[in-house]
């Protein structure tokens, strides 16, 4: 088998159809992975002791385990449940179950940005004797959020690489494309190859994009600790 | 219920080839997130650049792409024959986590402070002796809770080896599944167990650094 | 006259676009103990940093020993030195800094060995018994299992100096060594560098804030302001009886403030 360039250049347009539905895909497992992060920081903060344990574990385990069998457990299994079981499309299978494996990890970004918030403005917002909804919106949150900005974005890009797991179910988009293509025409490294060069294409500015964010919240970050 | 050892009989056979491609990927992935990212920090501007391009190329494209590229391109390609699959997912995953990890062998090594170099150069310790002694310790230590977190993506990276053929947990998974539609939601649920009590360990290894990386280190 | 020991000659030096010493020439000659002071950013830091090698000169020379520092010489030419020339000369100096960078994960007994050892190939079992008798010196000598974070702030300033003695330097830096202490801890690290005076043979320069210890110890008062040295002599002249307006100015301002 050797390279050809006529592959190359003649899939580019077919793989391009593909690269708009995992753009797509990715943005919509990644609002529902973003609002579903906060369900479990919700969870996290509530005063029941077992309640708040249980679902820490719960989110741990779905933090360690593969989200391609997640994704198959969803696809294929889900359906087979007795009484709860629907079958789902592709589509919306790879949604919730992408979503749901990062949303795991979009909590974790919460967490920290509450986190980073120092003790001291709390103690302080209590003494001005602000109501719990003040503390949050006009304290804790505005202090928060800066800092997990670079986080979030980076999570996108880490969404991004990882949707391609759903061609795994049938979903056709860029690297469904290229296999379908390699088994037609026994030609899968070109193809192959437009896929990976997709990826950088959108990916490595955008990382470049967030270490720029990153530095520039960093630097208002430490004037802050500084005064 | 009762058809659950038949499913953890048939699964188990995967086991093996799990645990291989996690062992060999991890060693191999740390050997080339250490040299590369010291590579990153060097003085040498083209071992810096041409190290930088290997990073931002495997970051930037996803894995699962990688790990199809190489099971074609390898042999049919380059000619290139490792003998068994394994080992072209081991280097597809070594490769991708290596690259990732680099960066925080790279980001510890610029975090131990200034002062720690300088009190170095005032003792006259030579450059090798610095980063042998006094930054790569304290990095090492450092990096150690991340490091731990990519143990387990690691883990879970290895679940993809059964696309290219590979005869894993979750390939034998598929294969029960297959023939006891039926049985679906027990297969995958022991799956995911599976992977889980693989992933303890090293959560908890996790975990320990986490508070080991916290006393240690000059900030 | 005995041969400086350290020698600059018209040194210079510029962060970016602002030059923070404008032309600074000083000899130290062997076992004297001279005190730089002067305002923060009058470039105090920085004379004794090019010393230890960590910042280089813009422009001008430094000899230690009559050797160029930052120079030398490759088949007739005089070229930026590398890190050979360096190692060769910087083994005469030895440095204690503001903020002690004691190295956290080595207790403090390996943080006085670490360097004979390495740097000077020095038997273990000889390093050893010297570092401990150092630490007893500086007081230490029942924490030498102790990690830096288990110290105070004094106690790790006394490891730090111990550490640079293990070196045997003939020349020893101190920059700011107190600042970074709490008030009450500070005289028990004077103290030792007293001691350190006393003996005598080491040269030492000090860049320091304690106006009242320089008159004690130093045989000589250098006062940088806006990177020229602006006066210089024997403590009791300049501290006591300073002849210019804005030394005057600086040390009034220092009383008033403490």
């Amino acid at each position: 088998m050797t390279w050809s360039w006529d592959v190359f250049f003649s899939v580019i347009p077919l793989i391009f159809k593909g690269l708009w539905i995992t753009v797509g895909l990715t943005l919509a497992c990644y609002v529902f992975a973003a609002v579903f992060g906060f369900f479990w920081v919700f969870i996290s903060r509530l005063p029941w002791r077992p309640v708040t344990w249980l679902f820490g574990w719960i989110a741990e385990f779905i933090r360690s385990t593969p989200p391609l069998v997640q994704l198959f457990f969803i696809y294929y299994a889900w359906p087979m449940m007795p009484v709860i079981g629907v079958s789902l499309n592709p589509f919306v299978a790879a949604i919730l179950g992408l979503g749901m494996h990062f949303s795991t990890y979009m909590s974790e970004v919460y967490r920290s940005g509450i986190e980073s918030v120092d003790k001291g403005q709390w103690e302080a917002s209590t003494a001005l004797n602000l109501s719990t909804r003040q503390k949050w919106t006009k304290i804790i949150l505005p202090q928060a959020i800066p800092p997990t900005i670079p986080m979030l974005g980076n999570y996108l890009i880490i969404m991004f690489k990882e949707v391609p797991l759903a061609s795994t179910i049938g979903v056709v988009a860029m690297l469904h494309i290229a296999n379908d293509y390699g088994a037609q025409y026994y030609k899968f490294v070109e193809p192959l190859t437009v896929v990976a060069l997709f990826f950088l294409l959108l990916s490595y500015p955008s990382a470049l994009l967030i270490n720029k964010l990153e530095k520039k919240y960093n630097r208002s970050f430490d004037k802050k600790t500084l005064a | 219920m009762n058809s659950l050892p038949d499913i953890f009989s048939a699964v188990v056979q995967g086991l093996g080839i799990t645990l291989q491609v996690l062992f060999l990927s991890i060693i191999c992935a740390s050997i080339i997130a250490l040299v590369a990212g010291l590579s990153r920090v060097n003085s040498n501007p083209l071992l810096r650049g041409f190290t930088g391009f290997y990073v931002e190329i495997f970051r930037g494209t996803s894995l699962i792409v990688q790990l199809f590229w190489f099971s074609y391109a390898l042999p049919g390609l380059f000619n290139i024959h490792l003998g068994s699959d394994v080992w072209v997912a081991v280097l597809a995953i070594s490769l991708n986590y290596g690259a990732y990890m680099s960066e925080i062998v790279r980001g510890s090594i610029q975090a131990v402070s200034a002062g720690q170099t300088e009190a170095s150069i005032a003792l006259n310790l030579s450059k090798f002796q610095r980063m042998r002694h006094i930054i790569l310790p304290q990095a090492l230590r450092m990096m150690l809770p991340e490091y731990g977190n990519y143990l387990i993506q690691i883990l879970k990276a290895t679940s993809l080896v059964s696309l290219i053929g590979l005869t894993d947990l979750l390939y034998y998974g598929n294969i029960y599944r297959s023939t006891h539609i039926a049985e679906s939601p027990m297969v995958y649920v022991l799956l995911l167990v599976m992977y889980f009590v693989i992933a303890l360990p090293l959560i908890a290894f996790t975990r320990k650094m986490e508070s080991v990386a916290k006393k240690g280190v000059a900030s | 006259m005995v041969e400086p020991i350290v020698q600059y000659k018209d040194v210079r030096k510029s962060f970016g676009e602002t030059e923070v010493l404008k032309g600074i020439d000083l000899d130290i000659r062997p076992s004297e103990k001279v005190a730089l002071i002067g305002p923060s950013g009058s470039g105090k830091t920085t004379i004794i940093r090019m010393l230890m090698t960590l910042e280089e000169p813009t422009a001008g020379i430094i000899e230690v020993n009559g050797q160029n520092l930052w120079q030398m010489q490759k088949k007739e030419e005089w070229v930026t030195a590398d890190e050979n020339h360096l190692r060769s000369i910087r083994g005469d100096i030895g440095m204690v800094f503001q903020h002690f960078n004691l190295f956290p994960h080595m207790t403090i007994l390996e943080n006085c060995m670490l360097a004979p050892v390495l740097v000077k190939n020095e038997n273990k079992a000889e390093v050893k018994a010297t570092a401990v008798e150092m630490l007893e010196k500086v007081g230490l000598g029942d924490k030498i299992e102790l990690y830096p974070a288990q110290l105070s702030g004094g106690q790790k300033q006394r490891v730090a100096m111990a550490r640079a003695l293990m070196m045997r330097p003939q020349v020893m830096l101190f920059d700011e060594v107190t600042s970074a202490l709490d008030p009450e801890l500070v005289g028990e690290v004077l103290e030792v560098i007293r001691d350190l005076a006393k003996e005598g043979e080491m040269a030492m320069i000090l860049v320091t804030h304690e106006m009242d210890f320089a008159l004690d110890i130093a045989d000589r008062v250098v006062f940088l302001n806006e990177g020229v040295i602006e006066e210089e002599g024997p403590p009791s002249e300049i501290l006591l009886n300073p002849d210019s307006e804005r030394l005057q100015d600086f040390l009034g301002r220092f009383m008033n403030n403490r």
